[in-house]
């Protein structure tokens, strides 16, 4: 029995995990699955202390791959890291690349990520060919869209809760080097940036802005827009970019370090620096998908009170939303280290899948009580009235009641699951919170 | 760690003969293997280590496939906590029987038909238990023990005619054996145990410590008194 906790370091339960190299047997008695535990809040957690849950990541073996049509099949522990070690020098690439590469096949399938592309390339979800899934009753079988296709779209974005996800067949994707050509250029106000993020999805295939989250009135929500897309062969170097050194936060540090001084000293010096680059330049792939994994356990940074991150999306049609949002978040104390703005592409066919058409918000959030779950229900309040809603892989805070306003897809989705699960096996921390399952 | 290690061979070309005694899921592990070798096939074989009769044919078997092979490394072995080992003399006894003498037995195959070529390479997983008797792990590093002595005389003996022998004192590394229990400070990864055991087996180091910080806790394990020993919980 150890204590576990998502990436946010809170909550924390008591569990029984049990991890391995046969996911057949470590999934046998658990209810749920817990890949490397890069969800932020509850979503990895066992609803009740000491419940079994099957830890994947050493499931990790590499089935075929056809390279030809890049189709691959893995074992759902795999890393999205080492997927990148072993394919990117050989011209290939997940379709989709979320902000960190320490999540595993399954992971991405649940959470059904998304990345820098999503206005081109959709969520993991739709490369995705077939699952092998254990279903509550124990028996395992192959889901894709011949057989059991419901079941598939209920698992992709399901977080966990439709099965365990034990292999995933999916289409990588050529690329034309293992190199990003990046332009960056600095925005003055949250409204440009998202006038500018838009334009640029017309013509780059990865965008993305980081915003000042502290910084209020005239300039509120300035920023630096990124764009970038794969260097062609003739722009690339010969060599491979090389294994960048990571540095490693040593311990937790006090929890008032990450407060407004420091991260009001780190937007300002980001803002000036990193922009504007024209035209461009190259840069190693892992820097510009993956800038915080070079410093591991940055999670420490927040202090023994942990911390969550909030990301909404905002459907278009109310154009002053994200100006309201930003307005409550600079005003609320909940000085966000890094805030990240992203323009989303249509929906997948996850029947819970986070993206949707409009702007997301992610925000980290450090915890300080009752002052941040204000600030959550405030923000919630913004997306619920504006017809958005929130990614589950990164909430912590949200009221049960709040998320039933903001999805109404959840029936149809309880239907699929409950027909699967008719006595509610599978169960997370997440599931007890938020979906009303019974702990 | 065996899984890393041959990864990490496949990865850099190294040609391989994969030993296993689940037939289905070493045809998975032999897929994987060659998915990171890039191109070419990797042939395999039975061979169990509870089963001695299986060690012969499974090195002929590989030493057809690969035409005579300068490298042969065990990285099997069998795991039990010592409160396991101590009520269950069955699983006590297969332990044992395991980890040394069918170890041992394996590897005086190998070594015949290494020195017949004029000598290789012999790397074997041994373990820090087998540096010093601790409480925790009293049965299972008795039998490590012993293969850790066996190893160094190999190298004594057999070093001038050109048989290089490696032993890999792992400490505590995160890998299925060791999944469920807590892991101590300075836990390692089976990836960067690889890294350390690969730059061995090619300088022909005998003794490598994986990670390499326990050469040191086990350098002042191995001197502290008897008494202090008996008082301590590790």
């Amino acid at each position: 029995m150890q204590p576990i906790s998502g990436w946010g370091r809170y909550p924390v339960v008591l569990a029984d995990e049990r991890i391995g190299e046969d996911l057949e047997k470590v999934t046998r008695d658990a209810v749920l699955s817990r890949g490397l535990g890069r969800s932020y809040g509850d979503a990895s957690l066992p609803a009740t202390e000491g419940a079994v849950v099957a830890g994947t990541w050493m499931a990790d073996r590499i089935l075929s791959f056809d390279s030809q049509t890049g189709v691959l099949r893995a074992e759902a522990g795999l890393s999205l890291e080492r997927l990148n070690a072993l394919f990117l020098h050989r011209g290939w690439s997940s379709p989709v690349l979320p902000g960190t590469q320490f999540v595993t096949l399954g992971g991405m399938v649940a959470a059904d990520v998304h990345g820098k592309n999503h206005h081109v390339a959709g969520s993991f979800g739709q490369h995705v060919q077939s699952l092998r899934i254990r279903v509550a009753d124990g028996r395992i079988l192959e889901v894709n869209e011949r057989h059991e296709p419901e079941l598939l779209r209920a698992t992709i974005g399901g977080m966990g809760l439709t099965g365990h996800i034990l292999e995933v067949e999916m289409r990588l994707e050529r690329v034309a080097s293992p190199w990003i050509w990046q332009q960056t250029e600095r925005v003055a106000n949250i409204d440009e940036l998202i006038t500018r993020l838009r334009r640029a999805s017309d013509e780059w295939p990865y965008t993305v802005a980081w915003i000042d989250g502290l910084t209020r009135g005239r300039n509120m929500g300035r920023g630096v827009l990124i764009k970038g897309r794969w260097a062609r062969p003739d722009e690339a170097p010969a060599g491979l970019p090389h294994k960048g050194r990571t540095l490693a936060v040593p311990f937790e540090l006090p929890s008032w370090f990450l407060g407004r001084p420091v991260i009001r000293t780190f937007n300002a010096a980001y803002y000036r620096f990193l922009g504007p680059r024209e035209p461009g330049g190259l840069v190693d792939p892992q820097k510009f998908f993956y800038p915080l994994d070079s410093i591991r356990h940055w999670n420490l940074l927040y202090g023994r009170r942990g911390f969550s991150q909030y990301q909404c999306v905002l459907p278009p049609g109310d154009d002053s939303a994200p100006r309201r949002l930003l307005d409550k978040l600079t005003r609320g104390n909940g000085a966000s280290f890094l805030s990240v703005v992203k323009d989303l592409g249509r929906a997948g066919r996850g029947m819970l899948s986070f993206p949707m058409p409009g702007i997301t918000f992610s925000l980290d959030l450090p915890l300080r009580g009752a002052k941040t779950q204000k600030l959550v229900d405030d923000l919630n309040r913004i997306v619920i009235d504006c017809g958005g809603r929130i990614y589950l892989a990164k909430d912590t805070l949200t009221r049960p009641e709040d998320y039933r306003a903001m999805e109404p897809r959840l029936d149809a989705w309880n239907e699929i699951r409950r027909r699967w699960d008719p006595s509610g096996r599978m169960m997370t921390a997440l599931s007890s919170r938020l979906l009303g399952d019974d702990a | 760690m065996g899984r890393a290690l041959a990864r990490k061979m496949a990865a850099r070309g190294d040609q391989l003969f994969v030993l296993g005694r689940n037939m289905d899921d070493l045809a998975r592990s032999i897929r994987d293997l060659e998915t990171h070798a890039g191109s070419g096939e990797i042939s395999h074989a039975y061979c169990d280590l509870t089963d001695t009769s299986s060690f012969v044919p499974a090195l002929d078997r590989a030493n057809e496939v690969l035409g005579g092979f300068d490298t042969v490394i065990l990285t099997a072995g069998l795991f039990a906590t010592q409160e396991q080992l101590e009520t269950d003399p069955e699983l006590c006894r297969r332990m044992l029987i395991v980890n040394h003498a069918h170890s041992v037995v394996f590897l005086e195959e190998a070594r015949r038909r290494l020195l017949e070529r004029g000598g290789g390479t012999i790397c074997a997983f041994s373990s820090v238990a087998g540096d010093r008797a601790r409480k925790p792990v009293v049965l299972y590093g008795s039998a490590k023990a012993g293969l850790s002595y066996y190893l160094e005389g190999l190298d004594h003996r057999f070093r001038a005619r050109g048989l290089r022998v490696v032993c890999v004192k792992p400490g505590f590394v995160r890998t299925g054996m060791t999944a469920g229990l807590k892991a101590p400070p300075f836990a390692g990864e089976p990836d960067a145990v690889a890294t350390v055991v690969l730059r061995a087996i090619d300088s022909g180091r005998p003794v490598v410590y994986a990670p390499p910080v326990w050469r040191w806790i086990m350098a002042v394990i191995r001197r502290l008194p008897r008494a202090a020993m008996r008082k301590l919980g590790f």
